[in-house]
């Protein structure tokens, strides 16, 4: 049997791949990539917690994460390639026209 | 036994996630971050959540980094990350988020630690398929399924609306 500890420490383990991701990468791509894996960690430690209470609410909300993911990932890869049009690059240090 | 299973596929998936995060060139990013998905989907069956762990392979390893491939060859970027390096500022940033990290995961093993969470409660014969989560859905999270089927909607109008015209 795996401990549910097990479970939590892999979710934050790929949690903080993903921040760290998020932080020091300047492709915009990646790093919404790196989004992804956090919003999967989450995922992971809400099934953990479902099958160790033996509930099923868990199972719900990373349904309804996935689906904020799909919608994240749709309308964040459209602002991309919009950007692209106007900067042709994805380098985030560049596309600063909303920095004060 | 269930360690065996869960070990390897954990390893394989934090490896694949490092890699996603130091590779370089995008699509290598974008494989293993399937990669690493359907690991995720390995570890959900082991966990008995089989709705969730096809869901995980179609819509994320499927749907998902398909979009993701499209547009990163769509734009063409072979060489536009060539030799990346850490972004200096932020470098502060990141230990700073390491060391909240480490408090984090070190909370988890001494909340986790408690006898109550660590052998898992008998569940019945249906945990976690498609009849179990779909009865809840339907009854319990109706409003919630029917605002995340606006949520969709909403997000392909603006999607479309996003990337059809130039935007000055």
């Amino acid at each position: 049997m795996v401990p549910l500890s097990h479970y939590l420490i892999f979710s934050a383990t790929l949690f903080s791949i993903g921040v760290l991701g998020v932080l020091i990468r300047r492709n915009a791509i990646v790093v919404f990539m790196c989004v992804e894996i956090m919003l999967n960690a989450v995922n992971v430690s809400l099934i953990a917690f479902d099958r160790y209470m033996n509930q099923h609410d868990g199972q719900i909300f990373s349904f309804m994460v996935m689906c904020v993911a799909a919608a994240e990932v749709s309308v964040g890869l459209a602002i991309v390639i919009a950007l692209f049009r106007n900067k042709a690059t994805v380098n985030l240090d560049e596309i600063n026209l909303m920095k004060w | 036994m269930e360690l065996l299973i869960f070990y390897p596929l954990a390893l394989v998936s934090v490896i694949l996630a490092f890699l996603v995060v130091f590779n370089k060139n995008a699509i290598g990013s974008a494989v293993c971050l399937i990669g690493m998905m359907l690991g995720l989907a390995g570890v959900f069956v082991l966990m008995q959540a089989h709705f969730l762990a096809i869901l995980q392979v179609i819509v994320y390893a499927g749907a998902i980094m398909v979009l993701f491939m499209f547009v990163i060859m769509l734009l063409n970027l072979k060489d536009d990350d060539k030799g990346w390096k850490m972004r200096e500022r932020n470098v502060w940033l990141t230990s700073g988020t390491g060391v909240l990290m480490i408090g984090v995961l070190y909370k988890f093993m001494d909340t986790t630690a408690e006898a109550e969470f660590n052998s898992p409660a008998t569940v019945p014969d249906n945990f976690g398929t498609a009849e179990l989560v779909g009865t809840s859905l339907f009854t319990d999270f109706v409003l919630p399924f029917e605002v995340a089927s606006i949520l969709l909607l909403a997000a392909m109008v603006g999607a479309v609306v996003l990337a059809k015209s130039k935007v000055d």
